[in-house]
């Protein structure tokens, strides 16, 4: 393979595989933030507080 | 009798002879050991690692010691933990028992800062390429713009060892340098109305579980989308579920205290231990500082230019300020973020949001390296 289209391989698969990668855990860390919210943590301190 | 005598003292006097005869090398390496050891110590640049590189690469740089021969003292710290790449990987295990995602979690996008931070490594790859390296050897390289030690000495060692030296300590003096590094970018490619930008104060709105269930959610996506980076991201995500699990307190405080200290001081004696004069001292080292420099000044244009198009995206709620701490040298760019802001506005407190951009960089720096070794894969070269 030709060291540019390596190159240039690398830098588009590269650097859209890392931005896809990393947009894909952005979306399950706002799921994980949906299903487990704090506000039911919260909720049950203050039940076994009361 | 007396030619024992002068057969011994000629023993001695080996070491000197040599020095003198063909040493040339050795005496410019002890005099880059001392400046090494001037920084960690007087300047404290990174002292737990400029100062057992320096004291290493003081030792190998002593003529006819053998200390890098078989059986050395320093070979024997190579092959234990760099050569099979245990000692980044153990590293990164205490990294991820420092780190708290907690700022990243609050405002997840920030993960996207940890994208662009990453631009410069594959400029960087361009830049190797047409300096005529080798793919894998450029591939190494490049990998400096992680801004990240660790990830660094993972991958050349594996794929370039013979440039481990001067890769690594590229790596970490520049991570040591991003405070004079990023600055004048940041202010070149910002206008004043936007480094005076407040962001809105971080709700706290993690749940535990949340944090709880990250690293493994982490590990389980990278490991099948880049699977040939799996060892970088498992090693810090388990010990960020050590710190996050909360039931192994000993452990998590033994990966980043002890091991972590144990570890970067073998780590440190053994990179020392390959900047031999004679191996070290070549037109490549002095390309690779020079790529190491354009790639971490990269990784700062992307991430302040990616930091204003969401500024203009979200009608001005970001700094684009943020986007400089899009890189791995963590807390390092985070608190150069937050002292730019302070220094046009007192009163802007950008350091959390920093801090998630710049945990963003930290995951970002070892999902680039994952992608392009599992790139390397599929291409059929490594």
């Amino acid at each position: 393979m030709d060291k540019w289209d390596f190159g240039f391989t690398m830098m588009i698969v590269g650097m859209g595989g890392t931005f896809v990668t990393l947009y894909v855990m952005t979306l399950i860390m706002e799921l994980l933030k949906k299903v487990f919210p704090l506000a039911e943590k919260a909720a049950n301190s203050d039940k076994s507080t009361s | 009798m007396i030619e024992s005598i002068l057969l011994g003292l000629s023993g001695m006097g080996a070491g000197v002879t040599y020095l003198f005869s063909q040493g040339g090398p050795n005496v410019i390496m002890l005099a880059i050991a001392a400046i090494l050891l001037y920084l960690g110590v007087k300047k404290e640049v990174e002292p737990l690692l400029l100062v057992p590189i320096g004291f290493g690469c003081l030792l190998v740089n002593i003529p006819l010691s053998d200390l890098m021969e078989q059986g050395g003292l320093l070979k024997l710290l190579y092959d234990m933990g760099i050569a099979n790449e245990l000692f980044p990987l153990l590293i990164f295990v205490g990294i991820g028992a420092m780190i708290d995602f907690g700022p990243l979690l609050e405002n997840p996008k920030l993960l996207l800062f940890g994208a662009a931070g990453q631009f410069g490594i594959f400029l960087t790859l361009l830049l190797a390429l047409a300096l005529g390296f080798p793919a894998l050897e450029a591939v190494s390289i490049a990998v400096i713009g992680a801004c990240d030690g660790p990830t660094a000495i993972y991958v050349a060692s594996q794929y370039a060892p013979q440039l481990l030296a001067p890769i690594s300590v590229a790596a970490y003096s520049y991570m040591a340098l991003v405070p004079i590094i990023q600055p004048p970018i940041m202010r070149a490619l910002t206008t004043p109305a936007e480094r005076v930008i407040k962001m809105a104060a971080i709700k706290r709105s993690v749940s535990p579980t949340t944090k709880l269930l990250f690293p493994i959610v982490v590990t389980l996506v990278t490991g099948l989308l880049a699977p040939k980076g799996l060892p970088l991201m498992g090693t810090i995500m388990f010990g960020n579920f050590m710190r996050e699990c909360g039931v192994v307190a000993r452990l998590s405080k033994s990966a980043e205290n002890e091991i972590a200290n144990i570890v970067t001081l073998f780590l440190g004696l053994a990179i020392g231990g390959t900047m031999e004069g004679h191996a070290f001292l070549k037109p490549a080292t002095l390309a690779i500082f020079g790529m190491g420099f354009v790639a971490i000044c990269m990784d700062t244009v992307a991430g302040v230019l990616f930091g204003k198009l969401v500024c203009k995206l979200t009608g001005g709620k970001v700094n684009p300020l943020i986007g400089a701490a899009g890189i791995s040298a963590f807390p390092m760019a985070a608190r150069v973020v937050q002292v730019q802001g302070q220094l046009y506005d007192k009163k802007n407190h950008l350091l959390m949001h920093a801090a998630g951009a710049n945990t963003g960089g930290q995951v970002g720096s070892v999902v680039a390296a994952a992608v392009m070794l599992s790139v390397l894969k599929g291409m059929g070269l490594i």
